[in-house]
C-alpha cells in the first residue's frame, strides 16, 4: 500500500526539549527498509504560482492556493503494510514533532 | 405462543446473538470488507431467527451461522460486478480457504481486533464509539441515530465514512503490541467509557451500559495483564450497581446520601471490590485512573452510610487523580472530599482554588459543592443563597428541585 506523506509546518511545534533526530539519519534508516519510496524538499513559499484554466483562459497568480500558516515542505511516497505501519514512519520524522505530517493513501487505479 | 415455544425462541435468540459478534469480526478479517461481513451476518442471523425456534439450535450455532454467513459471502463476491475485481478474488479465495468453524484462539483474537480497529485513533471520536455499537454490540443504526440525537441517514453516513476510511487507509485488523499498546489501551477504554455514560445518563439509552460492561468484561479477560482495563470494568459495575436506586418513583434523580443502599446490586459490588483487590497485588499495582476512580467508587459502594466512608482514603485517591489528569471537575471534587475528611474549611480551601481558573464559574454543582461545605461550616445564610444560586443555573428540573429543597431545609 503506498502513502503520501505531506511534511508540514505547525504553529505550535513540540516543546520537549529532548534533541531532534537528524533527517538524514530519517531517511537512510527508511530508504534502507524498503519504506520510503522517494521525497521530495520544496521551494519557499514566496516562490509559489497558481494556474487555473476559466473558459480556455489561463489564469496565472502569485502564490500557493491555500493561504494557510501551515505550509507544505515536503513530500515522501511510502509503501507500508497498513496505517499503522505509516503512522510508524511518520513519527520519526523530525517535522512530526517540529511541524506536523499528513499521510494519505494514494489511490489505486489498477482495482 | 407456548410456554415451551417462547423459551426455544428466546433460546435461539440468545445464541444467535452471541455467534453473530464472532461470525462479523471472522467476515471482516478474512474478506477485508466491512459492509459485506456486516450483511451477510446479519442474513445468517435472520435466518437462524426464523428456523432455530421451530428446528431446535444447532448443536454447533457459531458454525451453522459462519457457514450460512460465509456462503451467502461467496455468492456475493462472485455475481459482483468487474469493479474491485482484484480484491473479490483475494476474499474468495480466503474465504474458500477459511474453516467453517475458527479456531477458538482466533474467535478471541477477532472481537479483540474488532474492538482496536473501531477505536482506532485515525477514526472522529462519535464514529469510533457508533461504530463499536454497530460492528462490535449489533445495535442497529436507528437506535445508534436516536441515541446520539442525530439523523437515521447521518447515522449512516457517518458509519460508512468510517468504514470507507478504514478500507481505503488501511486501518489495520490488528491488536497493537508493545509500547503501541500502551498508546492505544486507553482510547480504546475512553470509548468504552463514553459508551457507558451514555447509557448512564439521565437521558441516555440504558441498554450501552449493558454492553459497555459486556465489552469491558471482555477486555478484561482477553487482556488480564492490562491493569486499566479492569479497572475500567471494575469502575463499571460500581457505577451500575446504583442503577436501581438512582431514581425515585417520579424518575427524579436521588443523590447518593439518600438512596436506600439496600437495593444497590451487591453483587456486582462484591465482584468489583474483587478485581480491584487483585489489582492491589499485582505488580506494578494498579494506580491509573480508571483504578483510582474505580477505588474511589468502591469506598461509596462498601460504606454503610454517607457518614461511615471512608473519606480520607477518597480524599487520596483524588490527590493523585488531579495529580494524572487535571481537571477543574476533578479538583472540585477533591476539594468535596477534602471537605468530608479534614473538615469543610479545607475544602472550602481547595474548592477556592479549583475555581481560580473561571472554568467552574457557571458549573451548578461547582456552586452547590461550596453551598454545602459553607453550610457545614455554619454560615447557614449564605449557603441557603447559594443554593439558590445553583438551582439558578441547572438546566435539569430534578436536579432544581433537589437543590430548592436544600436551600428551604437550611
Amino acid at each position: 500500500m503506498k502513502y503520501l506523506m505531506f511534511v508540514c509546518t505547525d504553529t505550535e511545534p513540540d516543546t520537549d526539549p529532548a534533541p531532534e533526530t537528524d533527517i538524514d539519519v530519517w531517511v537512510d534508516k527508511h530508504d534502507a527498509s524498503g519504506q520510503r519510496l522517494q521525497g521530495i524538499g520544496l521551494g519557499p513559499k514566496s516562490a509559489a504560482t497558481t494556474v487555473r484554466v476559466r473558459n480556455g483562459r489561463t489564469l496565472v497568480s502569485d502564490g500557493p492556493f491555500a493561504e494557510t500558516k501551515e505550509l507544505i515542505v515536503g513530500f515522501d511516497v511510502l509503501e507500508c503494510a497498513d496505517l499503522d505501519e505509516a503512522i510508524e514512519v511518520a513519527r520519526e520524522h523530525p517535522m512530526a514533532r517540529g511541524g506536523r505530517i499528513e499521510i494519505r493513501p494514494l489511490a489505486d487505479w489498477s482495482q | 405462543m407456548t410456554d415451551a415455544r417462547a423459551a426455544a425462541a428466546q433460546a435461539a435468540a440468545a445464541a444467535a446473538t452471541e455467534a453473530y459478534q464472532r461470525i462479523v469480526a471472522a467476515l471482516i478479517r478474512i474478506t477485508g470488507d466491512w459492509t459485506l461481513a456486516e450483511d451477510c451476518a446479519q442474513e445468517a442471523l435472520a435466518l437462524a431467527l426464523d428456523r432455530w425456534p421451530a428446528d431446535g439450535v444447532p448443536d454447533n450455532p457459531g458454525g451453522w451461522l459462519m457457514t450460512v454467513a460465509r456462503n451467502r459471502a461467496l455468492d456475493v463476491l462472485r455475481r459482483g460486478t468487474v469493479e474491485r475485481r482484484k480484491l473479490r478474488e483475494l476474499a474468495v479465495l480466503a474465504l474458500t480457504a477459511a474453516t467453517a468453524e475458527p479456531e477458538p484462539e482466533e474467535i478471541v483474537d477477532d472481537r479483540l481486533r474488532l474492538i482496536f480497529t473501531c477505536c482506532h485513533p485515525a477514526l472522529p471520536l462519535e464514529a469510533r464509539v457508533a461504530l463499536t455499537l454497530r460492528t462490535i454490540c449489533a445495535v442497529a443504526t436507528p437506535d445508534i441515530a436516536r441515541a446520539f440525537l442525530v439523523s437515521e441517514s447521518t447515522m449512516t453516513r457517518r458509519l460508512t465514512r468510517a468504514k470507507t476510511k478504514i478500507t481505503e487507509a488501511r486501518i489495520p485488523y490488528r491488536v497493537p503490541t508493545g509500547p503501541a499498546l500502551t498508546e492505544r489501551l486507553p482510547g480504546v477504554l475512553a470509548v468504552l467509557y463514553l459508551l457507558f455514560t451514555h447509557g448512564y445518563n439521565a437521558d441516555g439509552e440504558p441498554a450501552f451500559a449493558d454492553e459497555a460492561i459486556r465489552l469491558a468484561r471482555l477486555l478484561a479477560r482477553l487482556m488480564p495483564d492490562q491493569a486499566e482495563a479492569r479497572a475500567l470494568l471494575a469502575l463499571f459495575l460500581l457505577q451500575h450497581s446504583r442503577r436501581h436506586a438512582r431514581r425515585d418513583a417520579a424518575g427524579d434523580l436521588v443523590p447518593l446520601d439518600r438512596q436506600d443502599r439496600s437495593r444497590w446490586d451487591h453483587a456486582a459490588i462484591g465482584e468489583a471490590v474483587d478485581i480491584l483487590s487483585e489489582l492491589r497485588e499485582s505488580a506494578p499495582p494498579g494506580s491509573g485512573p480508571y483504578a483510582l476512580q474505580a477505588r474511589i467508587a468502591a469506598c461509596h459502594a462498601t460504606a454503610a452510610s454517607v457518614a461511615d466512608t471512608d473519606w480520607t482514603r477518597i480524599a487520596g485517591c483524588y490527590d493523585r487523580l488531579a495529580e494524572l489528569q487535571p481537571s477543574p471537575v476533578i479538583e472540585l471534587n477533591r476539594a468535596v472530599a477534602h471537605g468530608y475528611a479534614y473538615g469543610p474549611v479545607a475544602g472550602l480551601d481547595l474548592l477556592t482554588r479549583a475555581r481560580a481558573g473561571g472554568a467552574l464559574d457557571d458549573y451548578p454543582l461547582a456552586i452547590a459543592a461550596e453551598a454545602d461545605l459553607t453550610a457545614r461550616a455554619g454560615d447557614r445564610v449564605r449557603a441557603a443563597a447559594l443554593f439558590r444560586a445553583a438551582a439558578a443555573r441547572t438546566h435539569s428540573d430534578s436536579e432544581r428541585r433537589a437543590l430548592l429543597d436544600r436551600a428551604d431545609e437550611i
